[in-house]
């Protein structure tokens, strides 16, 4: 029996998937259930004058017209705390529809219940309200003067400054200096599935919740505060979720109004949000720029990085994307300063999205990078090299696994990378200017903090099942726990079936940060091998076991026999110890305590990415003909659900580098293009085929598999070597994101 | 089960009627069967099937036919099911994703997805399979360039689009005629 982990195995909810039976959030069937709307506030700063719901309640099969006026209020509203924590974790310090004040466009003011969908929407655009504006910030450029440095970020996770060394000292003395900033335009994540919350009161103080999240858990927590109630009067189901990209990583106000408004009609209430409020309903990543100055020896030897960054955040957070996190730590310097600027505005709180921060900040370290190289006449790679940290600079201490140099070396391979003939403008094919690029991927490993739990149950017929409570969002989540359940038990993985997606199995913490499968394939692990050593234990212990008196220690499992590992032909079936002992089934609850996050090593992913581009020389149209990225993300538990992740992860940072921006209309203060035809996704005929790879690291520090995550550290990095190739095309650098054509013209 | 290309040649009569605006009934023919549903004239092909008909297959993704996740076949025809009002399918073979296995047998467009993970969180899905299947029906299944230009309809926000390219090349090598039937 080979072992799954590693395997290229289907995913164990892909038949459900292509058939259409898989349920969603929204496709639970529910009898009794009404439909309700949520009706958006049109100005982005004031306050609600008048309300007129009358025409509104008297239309065909309106159950309920709620405003602030007789929304029952909610009982605490928490702060906002990443889910990685843990704990509730709601994605701003503020909920909406507790009195007539508006703080931004798309704010909540009414919701409507009736008995289909038509009707409450219908009925939505039948209430009046009159507004007495005030001036709303809404674009950086309105309010620079007013930017502030917060003393911390991230719902307090990080600091809002921090430096090293003496960076005036080496930018006076350097002999060469990069000093660039970069502009970046919002990003909404857009899944294809909108967020749904269906909320049923079985009675006054038990509450089901069908919700698309990256956390069952975090949602219960959350609805527990805002509610009011025990977490035991609360169960959250999450069985499929259609993507998410962190628009569904924090917990927004819609469960909470789908279970008030529920609580209100005394029906069960479905919620489902429409793709114009994905825009203002669930966070984006924030308009932003960043200024780096990068000081150098004439050899390209980095002496100083400083890198700030200014950003537009909410009136209740001080939230920025930690976008110096990974450049603080991508290449040797000895001096080094980041600091995050806040501007406050009549937005939303921004949220995680995909490589939340990585993705800006190091597009922004690898354009100056080039710009460096080019200075001074080193090829963009031998750059990298010569700044290669061995260690993590900022604490000195060793990585726990890297693999950046390998990486390098192996896409470069891919790609044909030497040879380069490094100036611009030097390839042209016909109407096409072609350019390649490069750039390094960095990506933080985050430990969650709470024990991450599953459990195991053996059946006497050699079956099992395992449970956590994590959700599957497409990360492949529920495959890889299948495999590593498989392996730990020493069964085949078709004798494993692993339920996940609600908040009433073991606990773990919310799937993000590319933390979610470490930290619940860690639990699944233990979970697993502990009961696999409770059964040798047992038949050890067994007088009529063929292995009575054997060491433990010296017994393994395969194919669900444990044999002895030096005669394989002395022992018994699991099934058959439990038949002959009377066990029905065995279970066991495996615990794993993260280590803390500095547990004396540096903990970062590593890659590298490379792209060829043909930029129209009349047009300035961009298309990019290839992209290598090749990853070092640790234990690959799936090599086909990987790949999968890295080549969405590379076709995201696409996105990032060409289409993806959404435009403020700052006289009205809304988002211009919220819809899917006008926010420009990367399309079938957008996406080149992508060399995905991934380079071996053993890590025995961050988790007991050594895996590293692989949902995010695709992205980091592509919109660089794109926006790198397209000058090595052009000659022209790009300074701001999206590069959209009129930039080229 | 009809091929699809003998679905696309039915004959389809249009009797344009006055009902509504309050509910009617309306007489839908899905996969086969005879389905009725009491709906307001103004309810989508798409919400009649996931609401009313319990068909879930078929994906809500923008309600603005912008991403393609609704598409069905209407006469055999691929149409995006939230810009259809269910009542002018009467008397028309409405075609979800729940009608293209046979049993438990996986049509080869189905099978091709899974087995080249042409997909992540599974949501744009059943649009990108009925549009695959209809796309090598039609006959633009040539070459990538012409795969991916005839299925930028579809969005897949995971971004699979390789591995559905290559999901619709296997069937196409393997002579699979786009035939519900098989």
């Amino acid at each position: 029996m080979s072992p799954a982990i590693g395997a290229t195995l289907n995913r164990v909810d892909g038949r459900f998937k292509v058939r259409g039976e898989s349920r969603y959030s929204a496709e639970v069937p529910v009898p009794n259930l009404t439909h309700a709307v949520v009706v958006n506030a049109k100005i982005a700063s004031g306050r609600i004058t008048a309300i007129d719901t009358s025409e509104a309640e008297r239309a065909e099969g309106v159950l309920a017209v709620l405003t602030h006026r007789n929304l029952s209020p909610v009982a605490t509203v928490p702060k906002l705390l990443p889910s990685l924590a843990g704990l509730a974790a709601p994605g701003q310090s503020f909920f909406p529809m507790q009195d007539e004040t508006i703080h931004y466009a798309g704010q909540p003011v009414a919701i409507v219940v009736a008995d289909t969908i038509e009707r409450a929407d219908h009925a939505g655009t039948l209430i009046r309200f009159e507004y007495a504006p005030t001036p709303a910030t809404t674009l950086l450029d309105q309010a620079r003067d007013q930017a502030y440095v917060p003393e911390r970020i991230f719902g307090g996770l990080l600091p809002g400054h921090a430096s090293r060394g003496d960076v005036a000292k080496a930018l006076a003395e350097a002999e060469v200096c990069v000093d660039t900033t970069y502009r970046f335009a919002p990003n909404h994540h857009n899944p294809i599935e909108p967020s749904a919350s269906t909320a049923v009161w079985e009675d006054a103080d038990r509450l089901t919740v069908y919700d698309s999240t990256q956390g069952p858990n975090s949602v219960q927590f959350t609805l527990a505060e805002l509610l009011g109630l025990p977490p035991i009067s609360i169960r959250v189901v999450s069985h499929a979720v259609g993507g998410s990209f962190g628009s569904k990583a924090m917990v927004w106000h819609h469960p909470a109004l789908a279970a008030l408004a529920a609580r209100h009609v005394g029906r069960p209430v479905r919620l489902v949000l429409t793709r114009e409020q994905m825009f203002t309903s669930c966070g984006h990543r924030e308009e932003q720029e960043q200024r780096i100055t990068l000081a150098a020896g004439a050899d390209g030897r980095i002496t100083a990085l400083r890198h700030h960054k200014l950003s537009l955040t909410s009136p209740f957070d001080d939230w920025a994307e930690p976008s110096l996190q990974s450049p603080s730590v991508a290449y040797t310097s000895p001096n080094y300063e980041g600091i995050y600027h806040l501007v406050r505005g009549n937005t939303i709180t921004p949220t995680f999205t995909r490589a939340p921060g990585e993705a800006t900040g190091m597009f922004a370290l690898e354009c100056a990078m080039d710009e460096l190289a080019e200075r001074i006449g080193v090829d963009p790679l031998e750059l990298r090299l010569r700044n290669y940290s061995a260690t993590d600079p900022e604490s000195g201490k060793p990585w726990s696994s890297s693999g950046l140099t390998e990486c390098y070396q192996r896409a470069a391979e891919l790609f044909g990378w030497h040879g380069r003939d490094p100036r611009p403008r030097s390839r042209r094919e016909g109407q096409w200017l072609i350019g390649t690029g490069m750039a390094s991927a960095l990506y933080p490993v985050t430990q969650p903090v709470n024990p991450q739990r599953a459990r195991a149950r053996l059946y006497n017929d050699g079956t099992a099942v395992v449970e956590a409570g994590v959700s599957e969002f497409g990360t492949g989540v529920f495959t890889a726990m299948t495999q590593v359940a498989a392996d730990g038990l020493g069964i085949p993985v078709e004798r494993v079936r692993f339920v996940g997606g609600s908040s009433d199995l073991p606990n773990v913490t919310a799937a993000v940060g590319s933390a979610g499968t470490s930290a619940v394939g860690s639990a699944v692990h233990l979970a697993t091998t502990q009961l696999r050593d409770e059964l040798i234990r047992r038949a050890v212990a067994d007088d009529h076991s063929p292995l009575r008196g054997a060491d433990p220690a010296a017994v393994q499992v395969r194919d669900g026999k444990m044999v002895l590992r030096d005669r394989p032909d002395v022992g018994e079936t699991y099934a058959d110890l439990m038949h002959r002992t009377f066990m029905p089934d065995v279970e066991v609850l495996g615990t794993w305590n993260p280590p803390p996050q500095d547990a004396g090593y540096g903990v970062h992913t590593f890659g590298a990415q490379m792209a060829e581009v043909a930029v129209d020389a009349d047009l300035g149209v961009v298309r990019v003909r290839r992209m290598v990225g090749v990853f070092a993300p640790g234990r690959v538990l799936n090599r086909k659900t990987a790949h999968s992740q890295l080549m969405g992860g590379m076709l995201w940072g696409l996105g990032q580098a060409l289409l993806e921006a959404t435009r403020m209309d700052p006289r009205m203060g809304r988002w211009a293009n919220a819809s899917l035809g006008d926010y420009l996704v990367p399309v079938n005929a957008d996406a080149p085929d992508v060399v995905v790879d991934t380079i071996e690291v053993h890590d025995e520090v961050v988790n007991p598999l050594g895996m590293k995550g692989v949902g995010e550290i695709g992205v980091v990095g592509v919109a660089a070597a794109i926006a790198n190739a397209v000058h090595h095309a052009t000659g022209r650098r790009q300074y701001e994101l999206p590069i959209t054509l009129e930039k080229l013209l | 089960m009809k091929s699809y290309e003998a679905l696309r040649t039915a004959p389809n009569p249009d009797h344009a009627v006055v009902r509504g605006p309050g509910e009617v009934e309306v007489h839908l023919h899905v996969n086969g069967e005879s389905r009725t549903a009491i709906i307001e004239p103004r309810v989508s092909l798409l919400d009649a099937l996931r609401d009313r008909l319990e068909l879930t297959g078929t994906k809500k993704g923008c309600n603005q036919g912008a991403c393609g996740a609704c598409t069905v076949w209407v006469d055999g025809r691929r149409v995006l099911s939230c810009l259809t009002l269910a009542i002018t399918c009467e008397n028309r073979e409405v075609t979800t994703i729940e009608a293209l296995s046979e049993g438990d047998t996986l049509h080869p467009m189905q099978q091709a997805f899974l087995d080249c993970d042409a997909f992540q969180c599974g949501y744009c899905t059943p649009g990108q399979i009925m549009s695959a299947v209809a796309l090598l029906a039609e006959g633009h299944v040539g070459d990538d360039t012409e795969i991916g230009e005839w299925m930028s309809g579809n969005i897949c926000r995971c971004a699979a689009y390789p591995h559905i390219r290559a999901a619709i090349r296997r069937v196409r090598d393997e002579g699979g005629p786009g035939d519900a039937s098989r």
